[in-house]
């Protein structure tokens, strides 16, 4: 009962937080209801028992990516509304159509497979006590994923590289 | 009453939809980004969430690496807005089409 109060008030936070990001006119509006999102997805994750990945959606997500939109919706200074010209080829109508028909899509693909299958009800808890969420995590990424953890790492140094080079300024 | 991996699927797959909505409506490639962040915040869900139900935690390994590259994603995307806003002084989509034709 009390996971059903905490997954439908979070849905509905998510949800409406995800619609003001996308509607809002305003871009740092938009920026900050981005990181409410962010923080309401985090609790979610507290309630799915991902501690770890909690603590970095608030450190990485709301604490430095959304920091970044910040700075660049702050370095960018508009002489006139961001959204003043619109090419006429554009069709936006047929957008909100496509994207109306992937969440139908995606909605008969749910009622599809779960309707043929009885969906999976939540495990019992764990026992207390046996091993830490990310012990267990800090485990697996450190063994069977290795490799690809050093990837990621190296995708990073690359991002950042590339983002120096980028937005440096040529003289 | 209870929850079930359904309901997760179904919260994620809305979350996408509101995020393809963004990326095909809006003309602001600041709010575009965004949208796009919104979307790998839904497979982070449905991953996250699977990985509870199914008592496995690679999903929640994946969220890692995921969040690894939208963290790539937006530091080289918001370089590339900077540098041509820079030559442009713009940033709306469909302003930019220099490499269009």
């Amino acid at each position: 009962m009390a996971e059903a109060i905490a997954f439908y008030t979070l849905a509905v936070l998510i949800l409406g937080l995800g619609v003001a990001v996308v509607t809002t006119p305003k871009t740092v509006h938009s920026v900050l209801f981005l990181v409410l999102n962010f923080l309401c997805v985090a609790i979610l994750y507290v309630v799915l028992r991902a501690e770890f990945l909690a603590v970095i959606q608030v450190l990485v997500y709301a604490g430095g990516i959304v920091v970044l939109y910040l700075f660049v919706v702050m370095l960018v200074n508009l002489k006139r509304a961001p959204e003043a010209h619109e090419d006429p080829r554009r069709l936006a109508r047929l957008g909100l159509g496509l994207s109306g028909a992937v969440l139908l899509e995606l909605a008969g693909i749910v009622v599809y497979s779960y309707g043929r299958a009885a969906p999976s009800s939540a495990p019992a808890a764990p026992v207390e006590g046996i091993v830490g969420n990310t012990e267990e995590l800090g485990w697996l990424l450190y063994t069977d994923y290795l490799i690809p953890f050093e990837v990621a790492s190296v995708l990073l140094l690359v991002a950042m590289v590339g983002a120096i080079v980028l937005a440096r300024r040529e003289s | 009453m209870e929850i079930t991996s359904a309901h997760y699927t179904v919260l994620s797959a809305a979350l996408f939809s509101i995020g393809v909505i963004g990326v095909l409506v809006r003309r602001n490639v600041i709010i575009i980004f965004m949208a796009i962040e919104l979307m790998l915040n839904a497979v982070n869900i449905n991953l996250v969430a699977h990985a509870r139900y199914l008592e496995n935690l690679i999903g929640q390994v994946f969220v890692v690496f995921v969040i690894a590259v939208a963290a790539a994603e937006a530091a080289v995307g918001l370089g590339i807005l900077l540098a041509f806003f820079r030559n442009k002084e713009t940033v709306n989509i469909d302003e930019m089409n220099i490499m269009r034709w």
